[in-house]
Order: C-alpha cells, then sequence, then structure tokens
C-alpha cells in the first residue's frame, strides 16, 4: 500500500467546500507557519527533499532559495496550473478534488516567500476549475486565511486566477509569465532566472501545483518526515497519472519506491493489462520523455527492477532509461503502432511550438512529415536516419525545452522501435 | 459595435484591479474570454477592437494575442462546437473512430460547420483527461468515455430541442 499524502481526503464528501475541509484538519499548516520564521519554513522544504512535479525535478526548496529578496520590487509566487504534457492529468483531478489544499498550500508558500500576490495560471479550458478555485479562495478568505493580515500575523495576501486559452507552451515557465502578462506564449532567454526578474521584472517563483500542494504536509509533519517517504533523492509522494492500454485509468499517489512492475501489473494502481494482451511499451512520465520498451520498463538494462523514483526511471540514460517528467504514465499495448503514435506526438509538438525558434518550428514539421508518410507507407528506409538526423538539429539548439521534447520520442522510438519502421517501409504502412 | 453589458464592464474593472498599475494588459487572455462568450462564440475584429479599448492597449496587440491562442475563434463557428482530442493517449483507445463516427454523423469533415449551422467539429490537442479518453470538449465542459451510442444520444438530443 502507498501512504496518501495529498489525496488522503480526496473522497470526502464535500471535502472542496470550507467547513469540512477544516474539520479534516485542512489550513492547521497555516497556523503553524505564520508563527514561524519565514526562513525556517524554507530550510523545512529543503529538508524534505521536495522536487518540483511540474516535469523537471528540481529541488523546491533550492528553487525558493535563489529568490531574489534584496530586491526593492514586490515579489511574486506562480502557480503553474497549465496542465497540458500528452498523458498528465493530475493537477486537473487534484484541483478538482482539493481545491482548498492548493490554496493552504499558496498560503503557506507565499508566507515563507515574502510575497503579497500569488497567481494561479489554470489552462482556460478547465473551466469548471477556475471556478471552483475562486469559491475556494473566497471562502478562504471570508475566514480570515486570506486578504489582510491573516491570523492577526500581520501578513497580507491576494490569490487571483488566470485563465490560459490552449496553448501548450505556456506550461514552460516563463512563457507563462510572457502569457501572464497578456502577450504571445513566447519563451524568454535565460538568464535572467524568474527568481531574479520574473513577472512583471520582479523576483518570481513559479511552481506547479502538485509541489505547493506537498508544502502543507511537510510543514505540519516536518521535512524529516517527508524525506523518509521514498528512496535517495526521490522523496514523499508523486501523482501519477496513469492511462492507455491498461484496466485502470486514472490518478494514483504512489511512494516513491514501488517498483513500475507493481504500478502498472497490482490491482491497486492499473490494474494490468487488457486480457490476451502483452506489454509493448511504456512512456512514465508524458510525451515528452523517451519512449521505453517492454524489456527495459520492469528492469533496467543491468537487470535490476526499475523502480518509479526519479533516479531508477533515469537508471541507463537515454540508450536504456527514461524520466519521471510530469508522471504521465502511457502503456502501450501489442494492439499499439509505434509509428503511428510517434507520428501523432510530433503533429501534437509541431501544432504547439510557438514559432519563436526555427530549428523547433521547421523541425517539428519536418518530423511530423517524415514520420506521416512512414505511417502512411510511403516512407522510404533512409526516413528513419533522416528522423534521427532532424531530432538532433533540433535538441540543445531551442530558446525552450520544448525542441527537447519533441526530439526525445522520436529519437527513442528508433533507437528501440527501428524494425517496426523498418517493417513501414517495406510492407507500406501498419501491418 | 459591441459592448459589454454593465456588469460585465465592471467585472473588467475587477479583473484589472488584479495586476499592478501599469499591467493592466495582463486582463488580456481573461476579458478575451468574456468577450467571446458574451459576442456570439467568436472574436470578431470589431469586438477585438473593442476589447482593445477597453483594456486600454492598442488593437495590434489584441491581434496577435488572439490569433496565438487556439482557444480564441477567429470565425463564426456552429452554435455548438464538438472539440475531440486527437492526441496519442486518446488515440490508444479509439479517438480516431470517434472522429471518423462523427463525421460521418454530422455529414462534415474536422474544422467544418453543419448547413444547419448547429454543429461544428474540431480536433483539438491533449485536454488533459486521458485517463477518461476518448474526450471532447463541448462549451465550458468536458465529455469522457466517449463511445458512438453517447455521441448519438447527445446529437439527437441537441437536433429535437431545436426542431
Amino acid at each position: 500500500m502507498s501512504r496518501k499524502i495529498l489525496l488522503e481526503h480526496a473522497d470526502v464528501p464535500g471535502i472542496d467546500t470550507f467547513p469540512i475541509y477544516r474539520q479534516h484538519g485542512g489550513y492547521d499548516s497555516v497556523e503553524k507557519a505564520v508563527k514561524m520564521d519565514p526562513m525556517a519554513i524554507v530550510e523545512e522544504v529543503k529538508t524534505s527533499g521536495l522536487r518540483g512535479r511540474g516535469g523537471a525535478g528540481f529541488s523546491t526548496g533550492i528553487k525558493w532559495s535563489f529568490l531574489d529578496r534584496k530586491s526593492n520590487n514586490p515579489r511574486y509566487l506562480v502557480c503553474n496550473a497549465d496542465e497540458g504534457e500528452p498523458g498528465t492529468f493530475k493537477d486537473r483531478y487534484f484541483m478538482e478534488k482539493l481545491p482548498h489544499l492548493l490554496v493552504e498550500g499558496l498560503i503557506v508558500s507565499s508566507f515563507a516567500l515574502g510575497t503579497h500576490t500569488a497567481y494561479v495560471y489554470v489552462r482556460g479550458e478547465f473551466f469548471w476549475i477556475i471556478e471552483a478555485l475562486e469559491v475556494a479562495i473566497a471562502e478562504a478568505k471570508a475566514a480570515g486565511f486570506l486578504g489582510k493580515n491573516i491570523l492577526g500575523s500581520g501578513f497580507d495576501l491576494e490569490i487571483y486566477v488566470h485563465p490560459g486559452a490552449g496553448a501548450y507552451i505556456c506550461g514552460e515557465e516563463s512563457a507563462l509569465l510572457e502569457s501572464l502578462e497578456g502577450k504571445k506564449g513566447y519563451p524568454r532567454i535565460k538568464p535572467p532566472f524568474p527568481a531574479i526578474s520574473g513577472l512583471f521584472g520582479c523576483p518570481t517563483v513559479i511552481n506547479n501545483v502538485e509541489t505547493i500542494a506537498a508544502v502543507p504536509w511537510i510543514i505540519v509533519n516536518g521535512g524529516p518526515a517527508y524525506a523518509a517517504i521514498g528512496i535517495g533523492r526521490s522523496t514523499g509522494t508523486k501523482l501519477i497519472s496513469a492511462s492507455g492500454n491498461i484496466k485502470k485509468p486514472g490518478v494514483y499517489e504512489i511512494d516513491m519506491g514501488i517498483t513500475v512492475e507493481e504500478f502498472v501489473m497490482s490491482d491497486e494502481f492499473c490494474g494490468g493489462l487488457l486480457e490476451g494482451r502483452t506489454l509493448k511499451a511504456i512512456i512514465a512520465g508524458g510525451s515528452s520523455v523517451p519512449i521505453l520498451p517492454a524489456h527495459l520498463a520492469f528492469k533496467t538494462a543491468a537487470g535490476e527492477p526499475r523502480l518509479m523514483t526519479y533516479e531508477s526511471l533515469f537508471d541507463g540514460g537515454f540508450a536504456s532509461g527514461t524520466m519521471m517528467g510530469s508522471g504521465g504514465f502511457i502503456v502501450l499495448d501489442n494492439t499499439a503502432c509505434i509509428v503511428r503514435n510517434t507520428w501523432n506526438f510530433s503533429r501534437f509538438y509541431h501544432h504547439e511550438s510557438c514559432g519563436q525558434c526555427s530549428p523547433c518550428r521547421e523541425g517539428t514539421g519536418w518530423l511530423e512529415k517524415v514520420l506521416h508518410r512512414l505511417e502512411h507507407g510511403e516512407g522510404k528506409m533512409h526516413d528513419i536516419d533522416l528522423l534521427v538526423s532532424i531530432s538532433k538539429k533540433i535538441e540543445g539548439h531551442t530558446i525552450c525545452a520544448l525542441g527537447d521534447a519533441a526530439a526525445w520520442p522520436v529519437v527513442s522510438a528508433v533507437l528501440h522501435f527501428r524494425e517496426e519502421f523498418e517493417s513501414h517501409v517495406k510492407n507500406r504502412g501498419c501491418l | 459595435m459591441p459592448k459589454f453589458s454593465d456588469a460585465s464592464l465592471a467585472k473588467v474593472k475587477e479583473i484589472i484591479a488584479r495586476y499592478p498599475e501599469g499591467r493592466h494588459k495582463s486582463a488580456l487572455l481573461p476579458v478575451l474570454h468574456m468577450a467571446q462568450a458574451e459576442f456570439g462564440g467568436w472574436l470578431s475584429t470589431e469586438t477585438m477592437d473593442y476589447v482593445a479599448s477597453v483594456i486600454g492597449i492598442q488593437p495590434i496587440e489584441v491581434y496577435e494575442v488572439a490569433s496565438f491562442y487556439t482557444m480564441f475563434e477567429l470565425q463564426p463557428t456552429g452554435q455548438y462546437v464538438l472539440q475531440v482530442c486527437h492526441t496519442g493517449p486518446c488515440c490508444l483507445v479509439g479517438a480516431d473512430k470517434i472522429i471518423a463516427h462523427l463525421e460521418s454523423k454530422l455529414g462534415i469533415k474536422v474544422g467544418d460547420t453543419t448547413s444547419d449551422g448547429l454543429f461544428t467539429l474540431k480536433t483539438v490537442e491533449c485536454l488533459a483527461s486521458c485517463g477518461t479518453a476518448p474526450v471532447m470538449q463541448l462549451g465550458r465542459r468536458y465529455v469522457e468515455n466517449l463511445t458512438e451510442a453517447k455521441l448519438d444520444e447527445m446529437i439527437e438530443s441537441i437536433r429535437g430541442n431545436k426542431s
């Protein structure tokens, strides 16, 4: 059994309302935090080992400690709720179930960072979540947990919800800031990093929903208690969105350290494959991470059991490993076509490329075209190496990581499933 | 010339106040969403010019943003816009078949509107609903775990209400 930290009360009827949430210990962390030294909260988060849950996996405590506190400008906390990585739907599920836990996390995090305004950038398609968050914010404010002089501490905070409008790129933190400023979502060249010059040119911390939601538990229970869960540098629990060819798609909270095999096959999580099907591949961290063939999914190249941790998923690097990413876990069985799936993802990246950097703007289009002709029986053998060649010319040559994200799924698919690509050429399409 | 209701104008003012002095341009996405909802489901040039004047920015600043984000419609649409997700995880569990079924049921291709102006069929990229795939957006909500039967029933019901 994995324990539940974020989702402990997810199924309590009415938990999305303030009174019920409060009855279950909600907002206790705010009462504790406002009596603490803000820097002690930062230290607690550092000790917890919490890492950014949006995909990059960078230490949250260290990110917080980079915030320029000497600047005379206001500081901002921005919550990235622009969930759009294919295969990922955990933040949506979480915000639908527990809007108050996000608000609570924002209050404690803002207190620690000394920010008096926090923005939650929610993907625009989530109309009902935007409304639910605004209700939760109003309820928290009416109860004295938001607004002026929170709980008599002298600390002021306002939280605003800001809708996106359908652009995957705005999940990239600097593009998100541009979007929040009312512009096109063009990623910024870094440095300067947002901690120095972010929203409106002011020091800014940007954290994913799940990251901020973990903070209340850490403050109530202590950083060491959080660090005690998981293995090595993969501390705490992680929300995994499971989809594709499995019996029980859904969002699961796991202790980091269970095996990939347990996650896929056990009834507690994915429930295994459909009857009569066999595993072909997994995509462990959303569409952007390298695909893993079945023989590398449950075991590493060295034959060790593969674990649901940042390190174990990456074991073997890009030759035989992958990444935790956002925790968007997609399972492909023997009925899935790798070429078709790779073409599909390339179309996605081409569509979502913001167009700012030419390697990505042009390259993603070429990848889509070449994959389209392979899938539709018009490909040539040399197209397979052409895919790798284009990908290598995108990777590392763009302002943001969307270019890399477009390249990795293609390179890994060719690396692990070359025969399937060749068979598409020989047989003029899918068998 | 489009014009917001008094209630909407008050809302616009409240939205602008969420951002620091001089940063009123930040209100652009929320106000464009309001405008699209209030002025017929799409953003005409007149609507975008109006939004620019209400926020206090140049029309070109509105055009470049409205044309960048896929949720903003720059052409009139049908009354009901079916936006079916066609990204990887949805396709692993049958989104392609759902889209083909809708094309045949509505007698139009993706991107088109039925001649009675009732339905527009579109495909969209990942809606973050992969666990309840296939999925589509319809207005301000999602319709999940799509099946052909479920869609048929929904379409017939909408058509029935109109006739």
